[in-house]
């Protein structure tokens, strides 16, 4: 096949497949929506670390050590305690409004003076995993911290030992905005693209003007390829315009990274993104089909990438398959790159996955739409 | 005359559908029961008359007065729905093509509420009359086009309407259908003398068989009256004749009447298309049976038979586009196959429907295929000049084309095929509902380039007129060629009078009259006769009737497509599985690496502390700082811990050292995790020295906290994560269902169905919403069970309550998914918004992971009010929390006002009436 010819059909088709999508005003606005205000709300929603954790305190002793406890829990970390009676503690859990209810008994303040040992209640709702775990090591802390201010009136590190001095490198406040925001550009990046080439796909065939394609001199290779470059090139803007305003300017994330390597990265995400959208375009033979086959893929790709919750915590299984996944190595790509400052001597491994996986979806696509001609005309 | 006699008056009506007028202050009254006509060329206004008098397009200007009452009055038009039925334009456009025959006409049945032994009885002579009867469980999708329209006759004469109003019946129709067709509406009258019918049609030879008729022309009447009246009026011979001398531009719209084409002076014998018994089937369906073709250069070849006897099959398979199961076709001596393209680019094709770019304006359209089929740029802008001028496009090059009359379409649909000068025409039915004008203009056209540029034309008609201008035609009938011939040798045959009667004669001598109703009874017997119109007289009652029939039929068509019922049920249980499993918050198997500058037997007893536990992985030790940069930056190590030289040293004698740690805080969630685990550790490992060093009663803490985890006391992942994920995929898949359910009857035409019945908004929403809340319940049910039996999550509170929870969340979703819906114009849009305004806030902002009391900003203010926020307390309280009703009061109540605000908005937005 002479490539001249088909170099110019890929580009006349996608210029095509631009000005189309142009022209749905609703479409442009969702598009701008989610680059910007969605990304923006994901980013501010995320809590700081343990942020604003409900909790409530039965304070039975009444004592100026429960009231020194009560006042050692204070935002950003805790709302401000609500202070209950033992009888509201169950009801109050049961309906979800705590996370956090601390019992402290009665006389509990003459019993450590008397060196009775006496005991602190606190009750964490276990079904809130994210905060129940680091929560009640701060809830712990924070109340021995009080007693021991209270008994020795000193801070209780320098009684030990030995002191383990915590830092975060590349996040140093553990910001999940940060996170959030990157996170939800490449969601973003990930659903769009595979609804713009999926649809466009299925919208030709609703409307018939794929058939026309097909009778011209114009073979499946070019109409795929000019689906993929048009559909990358419009998020591809769409993400570096919202990566440098809305995250950077806006958001104040400091990028630590080079952007030129994120956006490589995520041009070859996008190539492996667009050939599953048309995948999914060629699979479903309706929009309603195609509807429901894309929130079938989008949420593990969203959920399971290693941007909600830590791939270490996925049991071996979920793992493996999510190594098939594009996001999977985008979003290890990106927290390298726009995080640690990593170089594409670290991140090449997640590249030539993502190439990997991006030329065999397409591929794989292509069969199928060779395969299924008759079927779309 | 008394008001009685007009069946609808318009008075001053006016338009307009952006800069485009399409009634200019028309006046007009229709007698009552008369056959009366709209003629008149494309794009002049005929359907918006039409769609007015029949209340499914809201009136801009003037009055509009039908059935005694006024249509711009709501109640009137709710009152007198049921007495008018309305049947676009368009091949079974307001029909529901996976449902059967049957199912169709029950469900106009039911929306006109009538009772089910009425139903039956009515369907049975309904079908009958039309000779439909043998065709009763065939999908509407799969008739062909004529029988599609005696269907649509069927839903229009079920509930015995007073105003029958027809929109261009017989277009694309074949001359035998169209003729029974109109044999069918003259019994109907007979037996129900009192019906109007108003119809309109771009065949003239129809409208001469009409008791009245209205010419129209830019949205004016040009003149009222019988057929005969309006001939005598202009001294014309035929209606076709007349109808020209009235239009007021005489330069412009000159029905040249172009002589036949004169026969082909040198008989080229090059041969442009050979196809030898070609062959196709689908499925046990033999479309195309052993179909010999040879077209010689230059000729124009003509194809006529009856809808769905193969004709754009076998067109296709010359194009390439299907590949013959059997047989072989040449162009110009050469093999066709559809992975070879060399042979497109002598071909020029034309589809059945229109189908260029109506995102790109005429200019672009023409400028794109002059670029695939590779014309020189430097010849582009010359070429779409020449075909701009050659079809008169000129003047709209600009525009977009669906904002033209199909007129223009089609020309610019034969330019488009035109523009890179190709040796070989294929032309799908390229006139189909073209006006007589536009139509004279095209074949002009065709003639040209057949005689002057010697261009081979394959054409495909409905109208006899115009294959008795090609040279030779073939006739087809289920999916072989009868005959081929030229059209006088064909007439000539039979002797008929003309070519029309030969082509009946023929095709009934082929077995094409099985579907003309051989109708007996003319008149419903007595007993199925209506004694008057149910849901005049009680619309309230009515109500419920309709908004069944409207769940039955989306339940129908659910039921239709299996692969979304698998895909919604399966899928949601192996997203279930797949999720739940998979954001486990259990984190173990943590990298981490010591850089230990010390290497005595306290540090190494240090690091065997943190590498002995099930939660850290221990790699190769780093070296140097250097060393931990770069293996930290690669992302290798979650954590790093740096012990200080003469740590042990400094342990025995009491100093205090100092232990630094480094954790990867790319990922917060995770870095959180690591620094809760290592500060525990890091105590332990202090704790266990202080009691092997004796000092355990010294230094034993003053008091102790107990620490009680309660509902999930393991504080395993699965028990928070499994039932929060039915939440989350109840909000998704519902809202992903009902998304495209009313902007795809939008697009696809059948919404007028609801335009013109009397069903009001919230029985077609809350109709069209009960099949899916059903079968998500379904899922639900699923879910829970495995939520049960494989992840072992029990169930400890009420069943019940979760249940209840379940059916008022799951109306929220579902009505979610009709809300936009009906506030988009594409599917695309609908199916993007949905996803977009569903994911985000259902997987972070609703408390899946961090409670929503945690969250801020605006994400925070959405968790608030988000149903899955609700439904999720409701899920976790009743599995873990064992929780009852009265304890979830405060989670019901927003539960229960969702879908009241989801579907009130919804009934809100959508219109009874087309703009």
């Amino acid at each position: 096949m002479p490539l001249a010819p088909t170099l110019r059909n890929i580009f006349y088709l996608g210029i095509k497949e631009l000005r189309s999508l142009m022209r749905d005003r609703m479409m442009l606005f969702l598009i701008l929506y989610a680059f910007s205000f969605a990304i923006y709300a994901a980013a501010t929603a995320m809590p700081e670390t343990l942020n604003r954790a409900p909790i409530a305190i039965v304070d039975e002793d009444r004592s100026i050590l429960s009231a020194r406890i009560i006042h050692g829990f204070y935002a950003p970390l805790f709302a401000s305690p609500k202070l209950i009676t033992t009888a509201e503690m169950d009801a109050r859990m049961d309906a979800g409004m705590d996370t956090f209810a601390l019992d402290i008994p009665p006389n509990f303040e003459r019993d450590l003076l008397a060196g009775r040992q006496p005991s602190i209640q606190l009750n964490v709702d276990a079904t809130r995993m994210t905060q129940a775990f680091t929560g009640s090591a701060y809830v712990q802390a924070i109340v021995s911290q009080e007693i021991a201010t209270f008994l020795f009136r000193r801070h209780i590190a320098d009684s030990a030992p030995v002191e383990l001095v915590l830092r975060a490198r590349f996040n140093p406040g553990l910001s999940k905005s940060w996170f959030g925001a990157v996170m939800e550009v490449i969601n973003n990046v990930t659903m769009l693209s595979i609804i713009l080439a999926g649809a466009a796909l299925i919208r030709e065939r609703e409307h018939g003007t794929i058939e026309h394609l097909l009778v011209m001199p114009v073979t499946p290779l070019e109409i795929m390829v000019s689906k993929v470059w048009a559909t990358g090139a419009v998020v591809l803007l769409a993400t570096a315009c919202s990566l440098v305003i809305v995250v950077e300017r806006i958001l104040q994330v400091p990028i630590a990274g080079s952007l030129t390597l994120f956006l490589a990265a995520a041009a070859l995400s996008l190539f492996a993104t667009t050939s599953m959208g048309i995948f999914l375009g060629i699979l479903g033979r309706s929009m309603p089909q195609f509807g429901l086959l894309l929130i079938l893929v989008i949420l593990p790709l969203e959920m399971l990438s290693g941007g909600m919750t830590p791939r270490e915590s996925m049991p071996a299984i979920v793992r493996t398959l999510m190594e098939a996944a594009p996001t999977t190595h985008f979003v290890a790509l990106a927290q390298a790159v726009l995080y640690r400052n990593a170089g594409f001597k670290v991140v090449w491994p997640q590249l030539l996955a993502l190439l990997l996986i991006g030329v065999t979806l397409f591929t794989g696509s292509l069969l199928l739409f060779r395969r299924r001609l008759r079927a779309l005309s | 005359m008394t008001s009685d006699s007009y069946v609808a008056r318009l008075r001053q009506v006016t338009q307009r559908y952006g800069k485009v007028i399409a009634l200019d202050d028309i006046s007009l009254d229709v007698p009552a029961g008369n056959l009366t006509g709209l003629i008149g060329p494309d794009g002049i206004g005929k359907s918006s008359v039409l769609s007015l008098i029949a209340g499914a397009r809201r009136l801009q200007h003037g009055h509009v007065e039908v059935l005694d009452g006024s249509m711009a009055d709501a109640h009137h038009r709710l009152r007198i729905c049921s007495r008018i039925a309305y049947m676009p334009q368009g091949l079974g456009r307001n029909l529901y093509p996976t449902l059967s025959v049957r199912e169709n006409i029950d469900f106009f049945a039911r929306l006109f509420g009538l009772d089910p032994g009425l139903r039956s009885g009515r369907i049975g002579w309904v079908t009958d009359a039309t000779g439909l009867q043998p065709f009763l469980e065939r999908p509407a999708g799969k008739l062909s086009g004529g029988m599609k329209q005696k269907l649509g006759l069927c839903c229009a004469l079920i509930h015995d309407p007073d105003l029958l109003i027809l929109d261009e019946p017989t277009t694309g129709v074949d001359p035998l259908s169209r003729r029974q067709f109109w044999e069918m509406i003259a019994r109907i009258r007979a037996g129900r003398p009192q019906m109007s019918v108003l119809v309109a049609t771009a065949y003239m030879e129809e409208a001469a068989r009409f008791d009245w008729l209205v010419a129209m022309t830019k949205g004016r009447v040009l003149s009222v009256g019988t057929p005969e009246e309006l001939r005598r009026r202009t001294t014309s011979q035929t209606l076709d004749e007349a109808f020209i001398k009235f239009l007021p531009d005489t330069g412009q719209n000159v029905l040249r009447k172009s002589p036949p084409p004169p026969p082909q002076t040198h008989l080229d014998q090059v041969i442009a298309v050979r196809a030898q018994g070609l062959t196709i089937a689908f499925g046990d369906f033999t479309a195309v049976d052993h179909v010999d073709l040879t077209i010689r250069q230059g000729e124009i070849f003509g194809f006529v038979g009856s809808n769905g006897c193969g004709k754009t099959t076998t067109m296709k398979m010359l194009t390439g586009l299907l590949e013959p199961d059997a047989g072989s076709a040449e162009l110009f001596g050469q093999d066709i196959h559809a992975s070879d393209i060399s042979t497109r680019r002598r071909v020029g094709y034309m589809s059945q429907s229109f189908s260029l770019y109506t995102e790109l304006s005429v200019r672009q359209n023409l400028e794109l295929h002059a670029r695939l089929f590779a014309v020189p740029s430097t010849l582009i802008h010359e070429r779409v000049r020449e075909v701009a001028e050659r079809f008169e496009l000129t003047a709209v090059l600009e525009r977009l084309p669906t904002t033209l009359p199909l007129g223009l379409r089609q020309r610019l649909s034969l330019a488009v095929a035109m523009i890179h000068k190709p040796d070989l025409l294929i032309l799908d039915e390229p006139t189909s509902g073209v006006d007589p004008i536009a139509r004279d203009a095209f074949w002009v056209s065709l003639t040209e380039l057949s005689r002057n540029d010697g261009i081979t034309i394959f054409i495909s008609t409905h109208f006899m007129n115009e294959a008795e201008r090609c040279d030779r035609i073939s006739l087809m009938h289920e999916g072989r060629i009868l005959i081929t011939d030229t059209p006088k040798a064909l007439t000539e045959r039979k002797q008929a009078s003309s070519l029309e009667e030969a082509f009946i004669l023929f095709l009934e001598e082929a077995g094409g009259s099985s579907a003309g109703g051989q109708a007996t009874s003319l008149l419903p017997p007595q007993s199925w006769q209506m004694e008057e119109h149910p849901s005049t007289s009680s619309h309230h009652s009515g109500g419920m009737r309709r908004l069944f029939a409207y769940a039955r039929r989306e339940s129908l068509e659910l039921g239709r497509d299996p692969l979304r019922l698998s895909l919604s049920l399966v899928g949601s249980v192996i997203l279930l599985l797949v999720i739940a499993y998979g954001i486990s918050l259990d984190v173990e198997h943590l990298s981490f690496a010591v850089l230990d500058w010390d290497q005595s037997a306290i540090s190494h007893d240090y690091t065997q502390n943190i590498a002995g536990s099930r939660y850290f992985d221990e790699q190769t030790p780093l070296t140097s700082h250097a060393d931990m940069d770069r293996r930290m930056g690669s992302g290798k190590l979650s954590l790093a811990i740096e012990i200080p030289p003469g740590f042990g040293r400094d342990l025995a004698h009491g100093r205090k050292a100092e232990i630094g740690a480094w954790v990867d805080g790319a990922m917060p969630t995770r870095a959180e995790i690591v620094e809760s685990y290592v500060t525990g550790m890091h105590d332990q490992w202090l704790a266990r020295r202080a009691t092997e060093a004796g000092q355990a009663a010294r230094e034993a803490a003053p008091a102790t906290i107990a620490l009680r985890f309660r509902y999930n006391p393991d504080v395993k992942s699965i028990v928070a994560m499994a039932p929060a994920v039915i939440p989350l995929l109840l909000m998704l898949i519902p809202a992903i269902l009902t998304a495209l359910s009313v902007v795809r009857e939008k697009e696809l035409g059948s919404i007028v169905n609801f335009y013109v019945t009397p069903t009001t908004p919230l029985e077609f929403l809350v109709g069209k919403q009960i099949p899916y809340i059903a079968l998500s319940l379904v899922s639900f049910l699923l879910l829970t069970i495995v939520v049960i039996a494989v992840f072992r999550v029990p169930l400890k509170g009420s069943f019940l309550t979760l249940l209840m929870g379940a059916v008022l969340y799951l109306s929220a979703t579902t009505a979610m998914g009709l809300l936009l819906s009906t506030f988009m114009r594409s599917q695309i849009a609908a199916l993007f918004g949905t996803a977009v305004l569903t994911l985000l806030p259902a997987v972070s902002f609703s408390g899946l992971t961090d409670p929503v009391s945690s969250l801020s900003g605006i994400g925070r203010l959405i968790g608030e009010i988000y149903p899955t926020s609700h439904f999720l307390v409701v899920a976790r309280g009743t599995f873990s929390k064992a929780l009852q009703f009265s304890n979830l009061t405060s989670s019901f109540l927003p539960l229960l006002a969702a879908p009241v605000i989801l579907v009130g908005l919804s009934a809100l937005l959508l219109q009874k009436q087309e703009r």
